[in-house]
């Protein structure tokens, strides 16, 4: 059977961990290779590296910082961040990422998730969907684009739908209204998402605790992403495991 | 310990080859058939299309070299796809022969409330017999397995939905569905009893 993953999330900076609210407050945490041996030695599944540069040398830096875990890494990693054409995946994979994902872009034109899944095989293809509730209290949840500036007034389950048909092959599923809040997933958000498309679905934003986590798995997501309870030195990997065993789910645990 | 890489196209090479020489291997790319019959040791990685993989092998005469140095029991390695190549067909692309070192056709994942792709970490089950394989868990990311392994193989099984071929072995030749370079620790030390197996042979 396969079992849940816990990925641990590096939103990278020039080179940089950095971590904060919403992209806002940015604080240093750490060398991205040194936390990535980390995290994969303390039993991580996967991991994934969000490119938040704001400038282009800081683009330019991302490849490097692939390169750099990549040398170090012996489990899969997912790069995002600035991906706008099949030649910035191809950047990317060369480097040493093993997925890669779209966001903004893929919105703005769905056929580039086709030209990625084409080239380099679905599994390569991830769509980061982020979203959030709509504004105006009706039911549903709108797809958010530009690290949550730009509100689309598109449907997120919609979308969810035609990505994967396009060929995306896993949804990395982020809520906006949670983001950062550590306040647990939006599990109603993973739930329609989840039962909506076949390719996995990775469960995003507002994790604190490892019951958050089973929330998520519960809720019909095939893997956990979190960044801050790790990289603040609240939970370990193993520990995270270690309680959802506890909780009932199977896992890959190594201690 | 020296191990050519085949150049496919568009495999994940730079996790391959950082995988290989993080399991103590000296990894170098090529596309020479001439060089994969010679070589100790000859990994086929494989990530895209059934068709369009084969297309560039038997583009450079690769499908031959591959096919001697396997028949003749020579240290090689195929990962994922380059698993899937060593069978005749695979219905992600119809009518297209694959290597036809084993036989059987790949077929797609199927069964209710199954994901496709299969992304992650599913149970390595050996059958006796085994010698590189053995238990643990791999990474895997395919949409089409094979269901039974093949005769004269050791192989080992995982479920995902049904039971499937996780990879299978005979003598130094090696077929993974999964990706040992992905799978950490487990994997590293797969990929250095692959090495050191050739190393007895050669």
């Amino acid at each position: 059977m396969l079992t849940h993953r816990i990925i641990p999330c590096l939103d990278v900076r020039d080179g940089r961990v950095v971590k904060g609210v919403r992209f806002s407050g940015l604080r240093d945490a750490g060398d991205p290779a040194e936390r990535a041996a980390a995290y994969e030695a303390q039993g991580a599944d996967e991991l994934v590296m969000l490119d938040v540069s704001a400038t282009p040398e800081g683009r330019a830096t991302a490849a490097d910082t692939v390169r750099r875990i990549r040398a170090v890494l012996g489990i899969p990693l997912t790069v995002g961040g600035g991906v706008r054409r099949p030649e910035n995946a191809a950047t990317l994979l060369e480097a040493g990422a093993d997925k890669v994902g779209v966001n903004t872009a893929a919105v703005e034109n769905p056929a580039l998730i086709s030209e990625i899944a084409e080239r380099f095989g679905r599994q390569c293809a991830v769509l980061a969907l982020d979203a959030a509730r709509y504004a105006d209290g009706r039911p549903g949840w709108e797809v958010v684009t530009q690290s949550g500036k730009h509100r689309t007034g598109r449907d997120a389950i919609a979308w969810a739908r035609e990505a994967a048909e396009r060929g995306a092959g896993e949804i990395l599923l982020t809520s906006w209204d949670r983001d950062g809040t550590r306040s647990g997933y939006d599990t109603d958000l993973l739930a329609a998402v989840s039962g909506a498309v076949q390719v996995p679905v990775i469960a995003s934003g507002g994790a604190a605790t490892s019951a958050h986590l089973a929330e998520a798995l519960h809720a019909g997501a095939d893997a956990v992403l979190a960044a801050s309870i790790f990289h603040d030195g609240d939970y370990t990997v193993v520990r995270v495991k270690a309680e959802l065993v506890s909780l009932g789910f199977g896992g890959r645990i190594r201690l | 310990m020296n191990v050519l890489v085949v150049r496919t196209g568009t495999a994940n090479l730079a996790s391959v080859l950082a995988g290989l020489t993080r399991a103590g291997g000296r990894p170098t790319l090529t596309d020479d058939p001439d060089a994969v019959r010679r070589a100790d040791r000859v990994m086929l990685p494989g990530v895209g299309a059934f068709a369009a993989a084969l297309v560039e092998l038997r583009a450079r005469g690769l499908d031959a070299a591959l096919r001697e140095r396997i028949t003749a029991g020579r240290p090689t390695m195929g990962i994922c796809l380059g698993m899937q190549l060593f069978a005749e067909a695979s219905e992600e692309s119809p009518g297209e022969a694959g290597l036809g070192i084993v036989p059987g056709t790949v077929e797609r994942f199927r069964g209710p409330g199954v994901r496709i792709p299969q992304l992650g970490w599913n149970e390595v089950i050996p059958q006796t017999g085994c010698r590189l394989l053995q238990p643990g868990h791999a990474y895997f990311a395919n949409s089409y397995r094979l269901a039974q392994v093949p005769a004269g193989w050791h192989g080992a099984l995982t479920t995902h939905g049904e039971p499937f071929v996780a990879a299978f072995e005979r003598g130094p030749v090696l077929a993974c569905q999964f990706h040992p370079e992905l799978s950490g620790a487990w994997g590293r030390a797969l990929l250095t009893r692959w090495l050191e197996a050739g190393e007895r042979i050669c």
